[in-house]
């Protein structure tokens, strides 16, 4: 073999591993019952303890457990002062506001434009720029005559710890096949097999191949293609100008949102009758204190906009750590794997080279499976900076598959990535150790993606009852497709009887005045709109900051 | 992150910075301070907002690279191209479009201006080589065009050095889009597994299980049968 592209430290585990391959090549684990994963979780997932959750003492949830940091921002101000704004002067009037250009968004505004509605999307960076571009597995749906919309009903709803609204994965596994026709019809270029079929592959939880994959840049090719129908267009889009807060009407109607010019820091005034949200999720606020796969932008604004307006939150108690997250070189922590390696024949082998779970279990069982592992057992692998991680048997795959090339071929942007390192994942294995990498829950939404406020969609990431307390790999695919579209169907419906007033921003001036009657004081405001990487020697010294 | 502090120095616009070691462009710029707004997005290599440009002492060489997955050296003397401008091409991808080459040409009359030179390849932070694709797309050969463009990251990089003033990833989001579309076969099963969708056939089945008890639900949930996956062979 050629250099190690790792350090002395982990040669020795490195050769454990080797040792294995053999027997592991042929080695079957078991699957788990329910209960051992219940009993797993309750031990080793970080959604149990004490200090990732605490109860928020205002608004809509008050009195319920939520994610510590997303607390944070719900016991605080807003960073507009309702005093200092004109709502008479309105910059831009139109039907639907779309907030958020990922892949819910766009979707959002493709629909609702194409059924006639005047839509303006707004987002935080440029359009593209989301979560939805990262994905490397795909997209989950029944399209195999083998598979059925049953089939993926229970094993969403088993992924999801059954605390899913029913009704919503009803309407996600219906729709599932129907967008993967639509992303296809829109020239979106899915792996097929040679004789034409669409490649199907594994990912955790799900009983049956359903992953729908365009190589390991799914999510890519997806946000590429819908970014090129949306300018073909011509949609008015604006990008760098965040929603930082919705208006209501004096029947608490959602009637626009304020933006913010990012560059010109002018808050600009959008009248709508409806507003679709599409903001994503919060790994950039880092719950719990781990890494992210997330974007820049991912910092739960939307959440914390539709909390002050009155919508309550769901399943916020509970955030998907990916098992595995990237963890040696440094630079690259908390990046993802895709689930697809383990698909494909990667094994999780501990420091004496053995496994010591089914790789393709739910991502909650894996991730507390990793922890304990790593705290629990002693079992990890040592790194250079005093922390342990364990082994993803990249070269398994072509082992396994017998294809020689299938690392290279099949995932030729991790390769890539490993070869900036020295890394040649082809013929090492790559260190993980799980990381922060999506937001359960969200805005609670009805299958057409309303939530508690009139006029007010949520769709994607954002939204909460669609995956329950955990999701399956490939199903945030479906989701942001699925609701996109229901969500922009329903709002041009919606728009044409509503009788939408004068928006204002008294709900942000009663909240404001409930936050001082319970003394709640804070020294950030919110939303947050970029997570704060500032060293703290840098802040001391500087003005204004 | 527990990076070597050794300082080395960068020229950030041209002023002198000196930064850790071992960190990307883009946690360098954060280190010192700079607060990013543009030319930042998903921070993983994905979506090209942080194209850039740079030179290494006196090297004559102009590099291009992504901020986020490219390391400092010492003496690089770098730009940031958080946006780069290109034409809006219109199109619609439909069965009317009976002459590709000739849509191809009317859309994106540049491609012809093409002259080979290369310089595309060597901006290409994804090692793709526009040259081939732009020649494969020019001679009809959509697979090859659409195979060769796909990990493209539309960062523009590319566009940014060409001579011929090309956009060649435009180019090839059109001929993948036109590939995937209109030159490969439908598979037959998802065109009827979308038409019984479409008629209700799986509503009745979905519903029963939404109303299932718990209980049961639980006992169905364990007793399914997984799809052999172990020594995965296709
Ligand atoms: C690395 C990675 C890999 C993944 N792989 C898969 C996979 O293979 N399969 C799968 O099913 N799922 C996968 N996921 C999950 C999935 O990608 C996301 O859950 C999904 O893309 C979310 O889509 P979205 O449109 O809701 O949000 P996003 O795509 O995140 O888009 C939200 C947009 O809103 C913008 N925004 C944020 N705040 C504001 C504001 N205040 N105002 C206006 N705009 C705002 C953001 O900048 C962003 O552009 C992956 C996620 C990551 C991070
Ligand atoms: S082909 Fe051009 S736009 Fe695409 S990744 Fe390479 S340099 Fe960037
Ligand atoms: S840089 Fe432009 S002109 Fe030169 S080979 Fe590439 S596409 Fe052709
Ligand atoms: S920030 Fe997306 S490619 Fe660098």
């Amino acid at each position: 073999m050629a250099v190690s592209g790792y350090p002395p430290i982990m040669q020795e585990s490195l050769r454990m591993l080797e040792q294995t391959r053999a027997f592991r090549a042929t080695q079957i684990m078991p699957r788990m019952t329910l209960a051992e994963r219940e009993e797993l979780l309750r031990e080793w997932h970080p959604d149990y303890r004490e200090e990732s959750n605490r109860e928020v003492k205002i608004g809509p949830n008050k009195g319920q457990r939520l994610a510590n940091r997303l607390v944070d921002l719900l016991e605080t101000r807003g960073i507009v002062d309702p005093a200092k704004v004109n709502l008479d002067r309105v910059d831009y009037d139109v039907d639907i506001l779309v907030a958020g250009a990922g892949g819910a968004g766009v979707t959002a505004s493709l629909i609702a434009h194409e059924n006639g509605a005047k839509v303006l999307l707004a987002t935080k960076l440029r359009i593209g720029d989301a979560n939805t571009i990262m994905a490397e597995g795909g997209i989950a749906a029944a399209t195999r005559p083998e598979d059925s919309p049953e089939k993926h009903f229970l094993d969403t709803y088993g992924g999801g710890r059954f605390s899913n609204k029913v009704d919503v994965i009803s309407a996600l596994v219906n729709d599932a096949p129907l967008i993967v026709e639509w992303l296809r019809d829109l020239g979106c270029m899915f792996d097929v097999q040679p004789n034409g079929d669409l490649m199907m592959t594994f990912a955790g939880g799900h009983q049956i191949r359903r992953t729908h994959s365009c190589k390991d840049l799914s999510g890519m090719e997806f946000m590429r293609v819908l970014r090129d129908e949306f300018v073909n267009q011509q949609i008015d889009l604006i990008e760098f100008s965040p929603v930082v807060e919705l208006l209501l009407d004096d029947q608490g109607r959602c009637a626009g949102a304020l933006l913010l010019n990012l560059d010109t820091n002018e808050l600009l005034v959008v009248k709508a009758k409806a507003v679709i949200l599409a903001t994503g999720g919060m790994g950039r606020l880092h719950p719990s204190n781990f890494p992210t796969t997330n974007h820049y932008g991912a910092t739960a604004d939307g959440l914390v906009v539709a909390y002050r307006a009155g919508a309550n939150l769901l399943h916020m108690d509970s955030v998907q750590f990916h098992p595995t997250g990237t963890f040696w070189p440094p630079q690259s922590l908390g990046l993802l794997i895709t689930e697809t390696m383990r698909a494909w024949g990667a094994h999780m082998v501990n420091k004496n080279g053995d496994r010591f779970i089914h790789e393709l279990e739910t991502r909650d069982t894996e991730a507390a499976s990793l922890i304990r592992e790593v705290q629990g057992r002693g079992n990890g692998i040592p790194t250079p900076d005093n922390t342990y991680g364990i082994w993803l048997d990249t070269p398994m795959i072509n082992i396994l598959t017998g294809i020689p090339d299938k690392v290279a071929t099949h995932f030729a942007g991790i390769v890539h990535r490993f070869n900036l390192y020295g890394i040649d994942v082809n013929a090492e294995p790559i260190l993980i150790y799980p990381t922060q990498h999506y937001q359960n829950g969200g805005v609670e939404i009805d299958p057409d993606g309303c939530t508690a406020i009139e006029g007010l969609y949520a769709a994607g990431e954002v939204s909460g009852g669609v995956q329950g307390r955990n999701r399956l790999g490939s199903n945030s695919m479906t989701d942001i497709f699925v609701f996109g579209q229901r969500s922009a169907r329903h709002a041009v419906d919606y728009i044409k009887k509503a009788a939408t007033g004068a928006p204002s921003l008294r709900h942000v001036d009663a909240y404001n005045k409930q936050l001082e009657e319970m003394n709640l004081r804070s020294d950030i405001s919110s939303p947050l709109l970029f997570p704060d990487y500032m060293r703290k020697e840098v802040r001391a010294r500087s003005v204004g900051r | 992150m527990n990076v070597e502090e050794k300082l080395i120095p960068i020229y950030y616009l041209g002023q002198r910075y000196d930064v850790p070691a071992g960190l990307t462009i883009m946690t360098a710029l954060e280190w010192l301070g700079y607060v990013y707004t543009h030319g930042c997005g998903c921070r993983g290599g994905a979506c090209g907002a942080c194209s850039t440009m740079y030179r290494v002492g006196g090297d004559y060489k102009l590099h291009a690279g992504l901020a986020c997955q490219t390391m400092v050296v010492p003496g690089m003397t770098l730009v940031q191209i958080p946006y780069y401008p290109r034409p809006v091409t219109k199109y619609s991808i439909d069965e009317k479009i009976t002459d590709p080459s000739q849509v191809l040409l009317r859309l994106f009359p540049a491609i012809q201006k093409c002259v080979g030179c290369g310089a595309c390849a060597r901006a290409c932070p994804q090692n793709l080589r526009p040259i081939d694709y732009v020649a494969a797309a020019l001679r009809g050969q959509w697979q090859a065009a659409a195979d060769l463009s796909f990990d493209c990251l539309m960062c523009g990089l590319c566009a940014a050095r060409c001579t011929g003033e090309l956009v060649p990833h435009s180019i090839a989001m059109f001929v993948r889009r036109y590939y995937a579309k209109l030159v490969r076969i439908k598979p037959q099963y998802l065109v009827d597994r979308s038409n019984e969708i479409k008629s209700g056939k799986f509503v009745p089945g979905v519903k029963q299980l939404a109303t299932t008890s718990l209980e049961e639900l639980r006992r169905l949930y364990d007793a399914r049968s997984f799809e052999n996956v172990d020594g995965n062979k296709h």
